[in-house]
């Protein structure tokens, strides 16, 4: 039973940055309908950006999270600005093929430059846990998780509270509309696309301290984000983020009841089942 | 104040303006009149700036705005109530509101036309916090004319306003259009209640096919017998 009880907390734990790697997902697609097929990558240049600042300075991934948000915030707004734009009136097919390009371009970058090899950031505090009566916690997941739920909280109240938030909310909602109040749609578009990156560059950071990675680590997460932004529903924010708690809790559960390799099974049984019993997903509207 | 000539807008290879021509002076109010796909909101998407022109030509205030992105044309102080309300449904009446005064020039006086918008339509001040895509259908299209009046418009268009509401609500939208004439906005509507739009405006235009067969004052229109046999079945 503990083990099970455990399985659940460390799940949930991880969840907590699924959540805010989908979230920058939904975002994305909530506001330019756009798939973002680079969105692991996005994740892992994070990630290696953390690496090098900790090797070479010894900064620590999770202050570096501020320097990996920024850079691939501007990561993002580039490829919106750069690439996407100019074809938003080409048919759907055609944003695919340019998303999947930019994940090609940016997985094999981060090949030549850093190696094939799986790296890790290897902290003084990677291995300190502390008990909870018979729960063990890892205190960098408790430490990933704690952070990751501050900056969701924070993309909330910005696109709740601000002038620039409820610009993207308002183009998510209705382009039309938004064009004629005057909103300056393809600038909407490249923060949206850059804020949707920096969410997942700094999930990318958040998990440096107990995940080990390499190049190919990208194409699992954005299958992952793709996963829980489908359960939780397309577009939605508290989708996406029950979606990240339930997809790291089922694949947790996974490990224990089946084998680790076959973690993700759960998840995407989940995934059929919410295709097949409720399309929309979780919490999603209809659209 | 807005002058449009040989006005020519195309999707993709089917045209839909062949050429259209009007004008509208300040403090006027007028209608353009035709039938489904004649062209009505296209102009007027065109006009601003969603729409681009192949040919022609768009003076605003005696400059060209033709080539302008829609965000500029607004702030130039050409406000748009597009037909179908279009709305920010999951965002709140208050919100949507606030979003229609994001120019730089409107939004310094924001609080200032938000009360005005309140005052005018005081079922939207009890509302504020309800979600949009919650709202009647009435309610709706006064959050769109109170939207467009956010951005401190001197020429508001209004593509159907009246449409899909009941004949009460008609007859106050169209009272509430005449006060914001008279507060001092220049007024050019689209409407397919003929006889109510020509009532309260100044001038019209009949738009057919995507050109202008007919112009005039609202009186020589009403009393034109074509436009009376193919627009007021009379």
């Amino acid at each position: 039973m503990a083990l099970y009880v455990q399985a659940i907390v460390n799940g949930f734990l991880v969840g907590g940055v699924y959540s805010l790697m989908a979230l920058g997902l939904s975002l994305i697609f909530g506001v330019m309908r756009v798939i973002n097929f680079a969105h692991g990558d996005m994740m892992v240049w994070g990630m290696y950006l953390s690496y090098w600042l900790f090797v070479t300075a010894g900064v620590d991934p999770y202050l570096s999270i501020l320097v990996t948000g920024s850079a691939i915030f501007l990561l993002g707004a580039a490829v919106q600005k750069g690439l996407v734009n100019r074809i938003l009136d080409a048919p759907h097919e055609m944003q695919i093929l340019l998303m999947l390009g930019v994940a090609l371009v940016l997985e094999n970058l981060a090949l030549m430059v850093w190696g094939p090899d799986p790296r890790r950031v290897s902290t003084t505090y990677a291995l300190s846990t502390f008990w909870l009566g018979p729960i063990v916690f890892d205190l960098p997941k408790v430490a990933t998780f704690g952070l990751a739920l501050a900056l969701a909280l924070g993309l909330y109240l910005f696109l709740k509270k601000t002038d620039l938030g409820r610009m993207i909310r308002a183009a998510s909602d209705n382009q039309i509309g938004a064009l004629l109040v005057g909103t300056d749609i393809l600038k909407v578009f490249t923060l949206a696309f850059g804020i949707g990156a920096a969410c997942v560059g700094a999930a990318g950071s958040l998990m440096t301290p107990f995940l080990p990675f390499s190049p190919s680590t990208g194409l699992f997460f954005t299958i992952t984000s793709f996963n829980i932004v489908i359960i939780g529903g397309m577009g939605s924010f508290l989708g996406a983020f029950v979606g990240g708690l339930l997809v790291g809790v089922s694949e947790s559960l996974g490990a224990v009841i089946l084998v680790p390799s076959l973690k993700e099974i759960v998840s995407f049984i989940l995934l059929v089942l919410i295709l097949l019993f409720r399309p929309q997903g979780l919490l999603g509207g209809s659209r | 104040m807005l002058r449009v000539s040989g006005l020519q807008t195309f999707y993709g290879d089917m045209q839909a303006l062949h050429g259209v021509t009007l004008e509208v002076r300040e403090g006027e109010v007028v209608s353009i009149i035709g039938s489904n796909g004649a062209g009505k909101t296209t102009t007027l998407m065109t006009i601003s700036g969603v729409l681009r022109p192949r040919r022609g030509q768009i003076e605003f205030d005696g400059r060209r705005i033709d080539s302008l992105k829609p965000a500029e044309i607004v702030e130039a102080g050409l406000g748009h109530v597009p037909e179908g309300r279009q709305l920010f449904p999951s965002m709140t009446l208050e919100e949507n509101l606030t979003m229609g005064a994001c120019t730089r020039r409107a939004r310094a006086a924001r609080t200032q036309t938000l009360e005005r918008v309140y005052h005018l339509f005081p079922r939207l001040r009890e509302r504020r916090h309800q979600v949009a895509g919650t709202l009647s259908g009435g309610e709706q299209q006064m959050v769109a004319i109170g939207r467009g009046l956010m951005s401190c418009p001197r020429l508001l268009m209004l593509d159907e306003p009246s449409l899909g509401l009941s004949p009460m609500l008609v007859t106050a939208i169209f009272d509430i259009i005449q006060e914001i004439n008279r507060g001092g906005a220049t007024i050019l509507l689209v409407e397919q209640n003929v006889f109510r739009a020509l009532k309260l405006s100044h001038r019209g235009y009949i738009l057919e096919n995507g050109q202008i067969v007919a112009e005039g004052s609202s009186q020589q229109l009403l009393r034109d017998p074509q436009v009376r046999t193919a627009y007021l079945g009379l």
